[in-house]
């Protein structure tokens, strides 16, 4: 991978990260959190994985956020409505110390993955992440754990069901 | 000069004549789309501008340009000027992994007459298609217009809904071909002689009907049922912003035909063993599919809306999951026969389910009271 597109493309990925917590308004956030999708697709083209890039775009670009947005057009929720705009110190104190933790954990992982890259990076085989391997991983190797998520999915939408039912009725 | 930069500039010029041909078929269309219309409905369509009016949107075009572009007032605007463009930037995209013809060779290099061969072809329009919802959305909600929030939510929902029976169709091809490029899906129709039309009988139809729901064309134009919604979600649309939707439609509509095309008809070659030309082919079978969208708009009324949505989740959506399951079993117990195997069950199916239509709609008719005649007037 070269260095110089990846650097932009993460300047674009963290800048739109920002702006999404940022934003006053929630669903420009919810399109800046779009394009941050774009650019890690666009990493996943970078290192080959075109499968995975697209997926990325289709299944939280297409689909999810799609779905987000239907919710905060119709809520039509604004910064002004006091919720969103107090902010405890207790909560501060909170994220403050997640971040501080997230941070070391960073520092002190990063190096000890650094060391490993060169080995993990070459056991990779040539045709990872395409949609053959992938399909394999899931229906084959992982077949068990698909179904339990596919149920668990349903009975979900199932709920979803009975409780809009219960509320017409 | 080396292979990459003449990679990178045949790349370049590709992408701008895919470009440049996509944008100039769109007036086209529009003239097209009128005059068809006019002469299925016995009219005569535009015929002031230039011979056979075919000037007629050059002049609608320079008309929307000069129109004063009216910002209605409490507008989101970042999102009103952001929605025109995100519905036709995916349009435009999704022909990249196209392939309009073999291969040819220009300066000893050979070169695939596709923007992008990429091996995931198939799955790469499909996201842009799930993309091209978020111009309709946006454009309906920051217009801040309750006509055009209602006519976005519809044919949002109707977007999301319709995808699934395209998905299933697309999924039976790639199933056939045992590849999501569509390089791949045309080989295999010229190798194994079937187009396929004939052993995808059933997904041909779904994705025929679907994709009319998926381009917001009539009948299935609940985005901007006149009637109901005055022109739904471009209701504050003025000038050239309105003309960019209107641009993205018809793209789409070429490049939804192109993909039948190669996913169904052969793509580029030719049919009954007919000289192979290059690119003629294809556009003749492309404009094949234009008229055939253009005439369903020209004879069937709009469908009501919870109508549209019941028929797609109930209807078409088990009819793609069957024919799934039907393709994916032989595929995989009779892969050297599969292609007539699945021509001959999909072909006797679809007779049977005609014949059933045709007879239970002959005895509707019988049992339905005659209109009453019109009384006379004065009497």
């Amino acid at each position: 991978m070269t260095l110089l597109p990846f650097i932009a493309l993460s300047v674009v990925a963290i800048a739109f990260a920002l702006l999404l917590v940022l934003n006053r308004n929630a669903v420009h956030g919810a399109l800046c959190l779009v394009v941050n999708f774009a650019a890690v697709a666009v990493f996943f083209l970078m290192l080959g994985a075109e499968f995975i890039a697209v997926v990325q775009v289709a299944v939280y670009a297409g689909a999810i956020m799609v779905l987000f947005l239907f919710v905060l057009m119709l809520l039509n929720i604004q910064g002004q409505e006091g919720g969103l705009e107090q902010k405890p110190r207790s909560q501060i104190l909170i994220a403050a110390v997640l971040g501080i933790l997230l941070l070391a954990e960073i520092g002190v992982l990063a190096p000890l993955a650094a060391g490993l890259g060169g080995a993990q990076a070459a056991a990779v085989p040539a045709d990872f992440g395409s949609p053959r391997l992938v399909g394999l991983t899931l229906f084959r190797d992982h077949l068990l754990a698909f179904e339990i998520a596919a149920f668990i999915l349903l009975a979900a939408m199932m709920g979803a069901v009975v409780l809009a039912k219960r509320r017409l009725a | 000069m080396s292979d990459t930069l003449f990679t990178w500039i045949a790349s370049l010029v590709k992408a701008v004549l895919v470009f440049a041909v996509l944008m100039s078929l769109v007036p086209l269309l529009i003239w097209l789309e009128r005059k068809v219309v006019a002469w299925m409905q016995q009219r005569i369509g535009p015929n002031r501008c230039g011979p056979f009016g075919l000037l007629q949107p050059m002049a609608d075009a320079v008309k929307l340009i000069i129109k004063e572009n009216i910002i209605p007032a409490g507008v989101d605007r970042v999102t009103y000027y952001l929605a025109p463009i995100l519905s036709i930037v995916p349009a435009l995209a999704a022909f990249a992994v196209v392939p309009f013809g073999e291969p040819v060779t220009i300066f000893g290099r050979t070169v695939a007459l596709q923007v992008a061969d990429v091996n995931i072809g198939i799955l790469y329009i499909l996201a842009l298609s799930s993309l091209a919802v978020y111009g309709v959305t946006l454009a309906g909600w920051s217009s801040n217009n309750k006509y055009s929030l209602l006519g976005a939510l519809r044919s949002s929902a109707q977007m999301i809904s319709y995808e699934i029976p395209i998905g299933l169709a697309v999924v039976s091809v790639v199933l056939m071909a045992g590849s999501l490029s569509l390089k791949a899906v045309v080989d295999l129709q010229r190798d194994s002689g079937y187009w396929l039309v004939f052993p995808q009988l059933i997904s041909f139809i779904i994705f025929l009907i679907a994709s009319n729901a998926e381009l917001n064309r009539p009948p299935f134009d609940m985005a901007e049922a006149e009637s109901e919604l005055v022109a739904g979600f471009h209701t504050e649309y003025s000038g050239f912003r309105f003309a960019m939707f209107f641009m993205g439609e018809y793209v789409n509509l070429v490049t939804v035909s192109a993909l039948a095309t190669v996913m169904f008809l052969g793509g580029w070659h030719a049919p009954f063993g007919l000289p192979e030309i290059p690119i003629v082919w294809f556009l003749v079978k492309i404009f094949a599919f234009i008229i055939f969208y253009m005439w369903i708009r020209a004879t069937l009324p709009r469908i009501r809306y919870d109508l549209l949505m019941a028929f797609g989740w109930k209807v078409l959506i088990p009819v793609g999951f069957l024919n799934l399951a039907m393709t994916a079993v032989v595929v995989t117990l009779a892969a050297d026969r599969a292609m007539p195997l699945l021509t001959a069950v999909n072909v006797t199916l679809a007779v049977v389910v005609g014949a059933i239509i045709k007879i239970a709609g002959r005895r509707v008719e019988r049992r339905a009271p005659r209109l009453a005649p019109v009384p006379e007037a004065g009497g």
